[in-house]
């Protein structure tokens, strides 16, 4: 593999993983914790930040030269609103009800702080193709996180995953998971595990060079 | 002004500036234009059919539906296309079965329930003079207690409800009311749901506010509707 | 003869905490046999279920280091105890295990377990139950019922994750009507039926949807208070200051509320203003400090079920003035000795009204830092946090 090749997949596998917006970075969380109530509410909310963000980072990315650092900021508010105004219209097309679902957070993607981050800290500062590839991870990243979050809440709260049910119609719903104090409790619960794994693995990793110290 | 710039030796020259974001701002007014030309066909004929579908979900037998103003003199006018509404109207909708007569006329209410506003789309049928059922448009009423009044059999076999316009044609002849679980006495009460009086209460007097207002107008143009436009 | 020589203090008390707890579970011995007798085995079995969820818990993250305290102390089991009795008689038992659970994990360990906690962690655990299944705690069983004893209430035995069974035609092969399964609170709210005095107090008569006997609870409560377990003044001033908002409602329009007596021995109120706001890790230290605490329970569960969508408030009051502890400590702190009360009233007058060593008045004067409660552990002091952050 060329150099070129492995630098874009950790670029991409940055956002996916080390850097995750979700669950390392705990940015964006007003759309986290408001929409995933379902999966495919997740989902498609992710999609949706993911089109954002990698189109307004390309647009930033080709017009970086040109931009002037004194306006910067404004001009990519321009870019993201766009962008979101046009996600706005498609998910019109494609489905109302799923436009209903997610209310006013598809117009809030423009304030969502992953998108301005990234294209502050890093479309302005990168060609195009790195650009595009570290926003697709993050983007990727981003709806990873929001369906880890949304199924969980889905399966609890309903029973049901992707609107199949899986308990049958005897399933209890737990109310509190389809409310918003339920979509706290799974975040912290993802976190929890995270925080847990991390430091579990720190500890294997510090062993292991004990072990080789030694020998 | 000239001090000013030797001190900045960075600063971008204004007009620089604006052509940059001049020319940032055509482009995306550009993007913008297409995505609202590429999908406004889309969107208008997705919320016809969300439309049509719910009304046709309360008004049993509907095929099409025709949309019109209830103004406040009593009058009633079709609604054209992308219109804004007139003052203190009521917007209601006509459905028609396949022959093209009258099956049913809808209306939205709206009333504070448990959690937030509650929106109900009911349908009067004009021939019986009686609500013939209801749909809940949009609520945040708790799942599984709130969200009964769809489900729960015994508050639907409250419809078909009694609603008949008063004889001088300015409000309902009974007002519609939600009584405690197990109390109704009259054909126009609602028999609320133990355990989700607030809801009840709610849907009842959504359909009251609006039916008051509504039906009696519409009674008098009834010969105007009965065919399909 | 051994001569220990030390300092003051020289009073020594053998109370530990594992003393207190284990007299607080003593004392609560004879409500769960009563709550036991009136409903039979399914209680039992929630007595049972809930508390061994919470010991389960509680041993869980003591053994994984990431809660204070012992196992052996009984503070779990009176959560335990506590949140099966604050539930529904005949409620799922596997909804009390995750009630339990949550109870713990949630209102204790997070916060760096006993002493650290900031809400009781039995309502913690009840108020998750409530806003997770608002359906089955809703659905009380009547107490009294020929055959408790050798048979489960059908909704106990729910499967794990699924709906307990509607009660409805398990009642009515009794000859018991629908509303037999509502609490007297919920049946005034919704029904506008108003129970009797007597038929609260004993709890014996007919087959009443009431909980744990409000005069046993106040008896090994006033047992508690009589050897100092609990604080007296905290249950008075939650029954007075509740009695007497009652009161007052009830002297305005007497056919638009309840009378007093209703209000003070209906629903959880004995049981949360003797067994639950008197938790010594989330209610107030100081004298004035209780009284405020407890006036603020008391007014604020009257006012949740008279003008709420819930028939009972209880537990929200509690909860909502645990929270309000800290802020209730530090505005009635007392009056250090040499000070003048006046002193504190007007920011003209500040200060000792003689000169001595601050320092030897008060701490606060000495700009001493009062010890915290703590909500993290290991957070990092301000001084260390200003540091740059050496990259590893």
């Amino acid at each position: 593999m060329s150099q070129a090749a492995t630098t874009t997949w950790e670029e991409f596998m940055e956002g996916v993983w080390r850097q995750n917006p979700v669950f390392v970075m705990v940015l964006g969380l007003c759309p986290t914790l408001a929409v995933t109530v379902s999966a495919v509410n997740a989902l498609s909310m992710g999609l949706a930040t993911t089109f954002v963000l990698t189109c307004s980072c390309l647009l930033v990315s080709l017009l970086r030269k040109l931009i002037p650092k004194e306006v910067r900021i404004a001009t990519y508010i321009v870019i993201i609103a766009t962008f979101v105004t046009v996600v706005d219209y498609l998910i019109q097309a494609i489905s109302l009800a799923l436009y209903d679902a997610l209310g006013a957070f598809i117009q809030l993607i423009v304030v969502n702080c992953i998108i301005l981050g990234r294209a502050e800290a890093h479309a302005s500062k990168h060609p195009p193709l790195t650009a595009v590839v570290n926003a697709l991870g993050m983007g990727v990243g981003f709806s990873i996180g929001l369906f880890a979050l949304g199924s969980v809440r889905e399966i609890l709260g309903a029973g049901k995953l992707f609107g199949f049910s899986l308990f049958g119609e005897h399933f209890q719903p737990w109310v509190v998971m389809v409310l918003p104090p339920g979509g706290f409790f799974v975040l912290g619960l993802w976190l929890l595990l995270f925080a847990a794994w991390g430091r579990w693995r720190q500890r294997r990793q510090g062993a292991a060079k004990g072990v080789t110290q030694h020998a | 002004m000239n001090h000013a710039t030797q001190t900045l030796p960075e600063m971008t020259p204004p007009a620089a500036m604006i052509r940059t974001l001049g020319l940032i701002a055509a482009i995306c007014g550009t993007i913008i234009v297409a995505a609202y030309q590429g999908t406004y066909r889309a969107v208008q004929e997705n919320k016809r059919i969300a439309l049509e579908r719910a009304v046709f979900k309360v008004v049993p037998g509907a095929q099409a539906i025709a949309e019109y103003w209830a103004l406040p003199n009593g009058e009633i006018a079709k609604v054209g296309a992308g219109e804004t509404a007139p003052a203190d109207a009521i917007k209601f909708y006509a459905g028609y079965d396949t022959a093209g007569r009258l099956a049913g006329i809808a209306a939205e209410g709206a009333a504070k329930g448990y959690a937030d506003t509650v929106r109900i789309l009911f349908a009067w049928d004009p021939a019986t003079r009686k609500i013939a059922g209801f749909s809940v448009v949009a609520a945040r009423e708790t799942p599984g207690i709130g969200d009964k009044v769809t489900k729960d059999r015994d508050f639907l076999a409250n419809f078909p409800l009694e609603a008949e316009p008063a004889a001088d044609g300015r409000a309902l002849a009974h007002e519609i009311r939600t009584v405690k679980h197990g109390s109704k006495a009259h054909a126009w009460e609602i028999d609320a749901i133990a355990g989700a009086t607030i809801t009840s209460r709610a849907v009842g007097r959504a359909i009251n506010d609006t039916a008051q207002k509504l039906l009696p107008r519409i009674a008098m143009h009834l010969d105007t509707l009965k065919e399909k436009p | 003869m051994t001569i220990e020589i030390r300092s003051a203090p020289h009073i020594k008390a053998p109370r530990s905490v594992p003393t207190i707890m284990r007299h607080v579970v003593w004392s609560l011995v004879p409500v769960c046999a009563f709550f036991v007798y009136q409903y039979g085995l399914s209680a039992l079995a929630s007595l049972l279920v809930v508390t061994a969820s919470c010991l389960a818990t509680e041993r869980l993250f003591v053994r994984t280091g990431t809660q204070a305290g012992d196992i052996g102390d009984f503070s779990a089991v009176i959560t335990g105890l506590l949140l099966a009795l604050s539930l529904p008689p005949a409620f799922p038992l596997w909804m009390g295990a995750v009630a339990g659970f949550v109870a713990i994990a949630l209102g204790k360990a997070l916060t760096g377990g006993i002493g650290f906690n900031v809400f009781n962690p039995a309502l913690v655990g009840r108020a998750f139950a409530q806003a997770a299944f608002p359906q089955a705690i809703a659905t009380y069983s009547p107490s009294f019922l020929p055959g408790r004893f050798t048979e489960f209430v059908p909704s106990s035995l729910a499967w794990p994750l699924m709906q307990p069974a509607d009660l409805m035609p398990w009642l009515k092969e009794r000859q018991l009507d629908a509303l037999a399964a509502a609490t007297p609170l919920a049946k005034w709210k919704f029904e506008g039926v108003l129970a009797g005095a007597e038929e609260l107090l004993t709890s014996l008569s007919g087959h009443m949807a009431v909980g744990p006997s409000p005069l046993l609870i106040l008896l090994c409560g006033s047992y508690l208070a009589f050897r100092r377990f609990l604080d007296w003044r905290i249950p008075a001033a939650i029954l007075g200051s509740a009695g007497l908002t009652a009161w007052l409602l009830f002297a305005l329009s007497p056919e638009r509320f309840p009378n007093p007596f209703f209000m003070l021995f209906s629903g959880g109120l004995i049981l949360g203003a003797v067994y639950m706001a008197t938790d010594m890790a989330t209610s107030p230290v100081t004298p004035k400090g209780m009284w405020l605490y407890g006036a603020l329970i008391g007014l604020l569960t009257v006012i949740i079920r008279y003008y709420s969508g819930l028939p009972e408030g209880v537990m929200y009051a509690i909860l909502l003035a645990n929270a309000a502890t800290p802020l209730i400590e530090k505005v009635t702190q007392p009056t250090p000795f040499g000070k003048s009360a006046l002193a504190r009233l007007g920011q003209a007058k500040r200060g000792a009204s003689y000169p001595l060593h601050p320092g030897y008045i008060s701490r606060e004067e000495a700009h001493a830092v009062t010890p915290k409660k703590r909500f993290l552990r290991n957070k990092p002091k301000p001084e260390e946090r200003r540091k740059p952050e050496k990259s590893s």
